[in-house]
């Protein structure tokens, strides 16, 4: 199977084809890949070197020309790097864009914490009107870049990752899927979560939803899910910094007094290398990791 | 996204229907600072921006939508006032407005935004913002065959410290993007300078650059409609120190 960084790169360049109004921006990542593209379409595949501020101003620019840009790089180098340029040339300056990342949370574990970006969700959470898509299949990924290219002039933040389910969902953005039906809690799991949550809570009698878009956070089937549940517990599963989407649950269900735990990466530096499964482990998230914490935060 | 844009036509100009020249400007800005004696060297971009405005942007209010138009990205947002002064002037916004300077009800304040003052194509403020939306402007017109208007960026000599000014002048100067003007207001204000003035450090990154009096108006605007073909370019305006 392709992943995730495949897909986008193959779709992208199509999507030039059909739609004159899109552009894709890079700084060098994946430029190899955009050769093709570049060709058939020299004005609107624009690749500015290693510069990543310029990379997310130009995207800022052609916005304001009436383009829409499709800006991609690791996503420590998309969002953590030149972050005053995604808040100022972007949402200050009121136009859209889609950004589009690889490398999610440690994919590249062997790199390194300059390669790893676990902090992203969180860190564009401080600004308004993102919506957040975190596929957990290269389908869902196709899916939802196709979605995000005709979005008007949203802001749109792609989270592509490694790290996948074996089956996608249909993908709805702006809404949450029922994926099991149960009645101690609730399980939100997102993105490439999904296969670990399921495994995790095979045979506990909780309901399993599932968001590949996290942004705009689904707050109504959410407190529905939990309001069929007989103790008012959610949990949240995040393959990004444990609590990104705490304040979000927390406000979904502020009317009833409930419990919330936050799973997802530690803050603390995990200053190793080897596989994003090892990570996947040491964080906890691996099935027998969140089972554990599952296990003793729920009503048996 | 949705900018606010004025309603009706502003009138702009003396009540006997003459235009505002350049004489009216310093009134202008008296009615946002307060000061009828303003000194014209506070002011640092005052002439460059009439000069821009009068004679060479192919811009006014009433095609400030227009695709075709030139765009002038104001990055040193700071100190604003002679901006505000020469879009009054022009008729961009109502001289009404100037003496709410910096209220809370105010469109006009310390730093622009370009969702609340009719032609001012960027919010800006923080260093280093304008330049490198400028380039992205450049590049998005000639993706969409717009190879008329001309894209100008006002910097000042101390903001081209700022790393990303860097990584646009090189990136326009590799790709000739020659739509890209910069106007560099030198008030020698740089913490360490730049070894053989300003437009040098253009001009090895393959831009034409020319380095003028900023207080001269024929040397301006000889300056701006210099032909560049090929080539982005950068006229640095020299005026008064700042210290």
């Amino acid at each position: 199977m392709d992943t995730m960084r495949d897909r986008f790169c193959t779709v992208a360049g199509g999507l030039l084809d059909e739609d004159p109004r899109l552009a894709v921006v890079l700084a060098v990542i994946s430029g190899d890949r955009f050769q093709d593209a570049a060709k058939a379409h020299p004005d609107r595949v624009i690749d500015v070197g290693i510069r990543e501020q310029l990379l997310v101003s130009v995207a800022g620019g052609l916005a304001l020309t009436g383009l829409r840009p499709i800006v991609h790089t690791f996503a420590s180098f998309l969002v953590e790097r030149p972050f005053e340029q995604v808040k100022l040339d972007l949402n200050h300056q009121g136009v859209g864009a889609v950004l589009v990342s690889a490398g999610a949370s440690y994919d590249i574990a062997s790199g390194g914490r300059t390669h790893q970006g676990p902090g992203d969700v969180a860190l564009l959470d401080t600004l308004d009107g993102w919506t957040v898509h975190v596929p957990g299949h290269p389908d869902e990924a196709e899916a939802l870049l196709r979605h995000a290219a005709a979005d008007g002039d949203n802001l749109v933040y792609l989270r592509l990752g490694d790290q996948v389910n074996r089956v996608p969902q249909p993908v709805s953005p702006g809404r949450f899927q029922v994926v099991r039906e149960g009645r101690t809690g609730v399980v939100l799991a997102v993105g490439p979560m999904l296969d670990a949550v399921l495994e995790a809570t095979s045979g506990r009698d909780v309901t399993v939803l599932y968001a590949s878009t996290v942004r705009p956070f689904d707050a109504a089937t959410v407190r529905a899910a939990v309001g069929r549940a007989a103790a008012a517990d959610l949990v949240l599963v995040e393959p990004y910094l444990a609590g990104t989407s705490a304040d979000f649950a927390n406000g979904a269900l502020a009317d009833v007094p409930h419990r919330v735990l936050s799973l997802g990466t530690r803050r603390e530096e995990l200053r190793r290398y080897g596989s994003a499964r090892d990570h996947v482990a040491a964080h906890g998230l691996d099935p027998a990791g969140l089972r554990e914490r599952i296990d003793g935060f729920l009503q048996p | 996204m949705t900018t606010t844009r004025a309603a009706a036509p502003i009138t702009a100009g003396h009540p006997d229907g003459r235009p505002y020249g350049y004489q009216d400007l310093q009134p202008l800005m008296s009615l946002m600072s307060g000061d009828e004696k303003h000194d014209p060297a506070a002011t640092s971009t005052l002439d460059v921006l009439w000069v821009l405005y009068d004679r060479v942007l192919r811009v006014a209010p009433d095609t400030a939508d227009d695709p075709e138009r030139d765009r002038f990205l104001l990055s040193k947002g700071h100190g604003p006032m002679a901006y505000y002064a020469v879009l009054a002037a022009k008729g961009f916004v109502p001289r009404a407005w100037l003496p709410g300077f910096g209220a809370y009800d105010s469109r006009l304040g310390y730093h622009p935004d370009r969702t609340l003052v009719p032609g001012v194509e960027i919010g800006s403020g923080s260093l280093g913002h304008g330049l490198p939306l400028a380039v992205g402007s450049a590049l998005g017109l000639r993706a969409q065959g717009l190879a008329g208007p001309a894209v100008w960026a006002l910097v000042g000599d101390a903001e081209m410290d700022e790393g990303s000014n860097h990584e646009a002048v090189q990136f326009a100067g590799a790709v000739g993007l020659d739509r890209l003007h910069v106007v560099a207001v030198d008030n020698q204000s740089a913490t360490y300078g730049w070894p053989g003035g300003l437009a040098a450090r253009f001009a090895m990154e393959g831009w034409s650059a020319v380095t003028v009096d900023g207080r001269d108006h024929d040397a301006l605007y000889e300056a701006f409609t210099a032909p560049h073909p090929g080539r982005p370019h950068a006229v640095v305006a020299r005026v008064e120190p700042k210290y």
